[in-house]
C-alpha cells in the first residue's frame, strides 16, 4: 500500500517541521550552554573547597601557645 | 508536581507552553475546516502568522526593555532587550520560511519583490540581524548598552510600517485577514489561530526567560571565576 503525499500537505509538512527542528535545536543549544554551567560551577565548587581545605589545614600547622 | 510547578513558574509556563501546542496541532489537523480557496495548504496560516506576530512581539519587547535601560536604568534591562532580540530574529528568521513555503505553494513564487509586506518584514529581520554586528563590535560595559538601546528603539518604528504596509498598499497578493471589520475567517478558525498564536507566545516566554537565566549565571559565575582568581 503507498500512501500518496499532495504537494500541498509536502509544504504544510515543510513548514511544521521546520518551526520544530528550529526550536528543537535552541533548545539543544540552551541545553549545551547550560551543561557548560553546570561543569563551570562544579570547577568552582572544587576550587573553593580546596581553598577551604588547605586553610584548615595551614590552621592545624599553627602552634598554640 | 503541582506544589512544584507553583515553586517553579518557568516549570508551569513551560508546561502550559507544552499543553497549548498539543492543542493547537490537534485543532490545526483534526478539528478546523480546510479553507474552501486556498485548499489544505492554508493551513500553514495557523503557524505563520502566530510566528510572525511573536517576531513582533520579541522585537517590541526588547525596544521596551531598551527604553527602560535608556530612562530608569534599570538593571539588566539590557541583557533582556539583547535576549528578546535574539528570539525575534529566530522567530523573524522561521517567519520568513514558513512565509516562502507558503508562497511557493499558493502563488508559485519563493518570494516576491513587489510586495511590500515581505519585504518591510526582511527590513526589519535585516535591521535587528544587524543589532549583533553593533552589539559585538564594542566592549561591554554602559556604552555598549546604551548603543543598543537606542538601536533596538529605532528598529521598533519599523513594526507598525511593516504591520501596516499590507493594508496601505492596494495591489497586494498577500491576504488580508485582519481588517477593522474584525478576523475575516470562520470561527473555528480563529479559536485554532488564537490557540496558536498563545502556544507560540508562551513558548518565546518560556525560552526567553531559560535564556536570560542562563546568561545572568554565566555572568555570576565569570564574576566569581574573578574573584577567586
Amino acid at each position: 500500500m503507498t500512501l500518496a503525499i499532495t504537494a500541498a500537505e509536502k509544504y504544510v509538512a515543510a513548514a511544521y517541521g521546520v518551526v520544530f527542528l528550529v526550536v528543537l535545536v535552541y533548545v539543544l543549544i540552551i541545553g549545551l550552554k547550560l551543561g557548560r554551567l553546570e561543569r563551570e560551577l562544579d570547577e568552582l565548587t572544587g576550587q573553593v573547597r580546596e581553598r577551604r581545605d588547605a586553610e584548615a589545614e595551614r590552621r592545624e600547622e599553627v602552634p598554640v601557645g | 508536581m503541582g506544589l512544584r510547578m507553583r515553586e517553579n513558574p518557568l516549570a508551569a509556563l513551560a508546561a502550559l507552553s507544552a499543553l497549548l501546542f498539543a492543542t493547537a496541532i490537534a485543532l490545526i489537523f483534526f478539528y478546523v475546516p480546510t479553507d474552501a480557496d486556498q485548499g489544505f495548504s492554508q493551513r500553514i496560516f495557523y503557524i505563520h502568522v502566530p510566528v510572525a506576530l511573536t517576531a513582533y512581539a520579541c522585537f517590541g519587547w526588547g525596544a521596551w526593555k531598551a527604553l527602560r535601560h535608556l530612562w530608569k536604568r534599570e538593571p539588566g534591562a539590557d541583557l533582556e532587550s539583547y535576549v528578546a532580540i535574539h528570539q525575534g530574529v529566530i522567530f523573524g528568521s522561521l517567519t520568513l520560511l514558513t512565509g516562502s513555503l507558503w508562497a511557493k505553494i499558493s502563488w508559485g513564487h519563493w518570494w516576491l519583490w513587489s510586495e511590500s509586506q515581505l519585504v518591510l518584514f526582511l527590513v526589519l529581520f535585516l535591521f535587528y540581524g544587524a543589532y549583533f554586528m553593533l552589539r559585538y563590535s564594542v566592549e561591554p560595559g554602559p556604552a555598549r548598552a546604551n548603543m543598543c538601546a537606542v538601536y533596538a528603539l529605532f528598529g521598533v518604528v519599523l513594526i507598525p510600517i511593516s504591520f501596516l504596509a499590507i493594508r496601505l498598499a492596494n495591489q497586494l497578493i498577500h491576504p488580508v485577514v485582519f481588517t477593522l471589520q474584525g478576523p475575516q475567517m470562520a470561527g473555528s478558525m480563529f479559536l485554532t489561530f488564537c490557540v496558536s498564536l498563545a502556544a507560540m507566545l508562551t513558548l518565546a516566554a518560556t525560552l526567553f526567560h531559560i535564556e536570560v537565566a542562563g546568561k545572568r549565571i554565566d555572568a555570576r559565575l565569570r564574576e566569581l571565576r574573578e574573584l577567586l582568581a
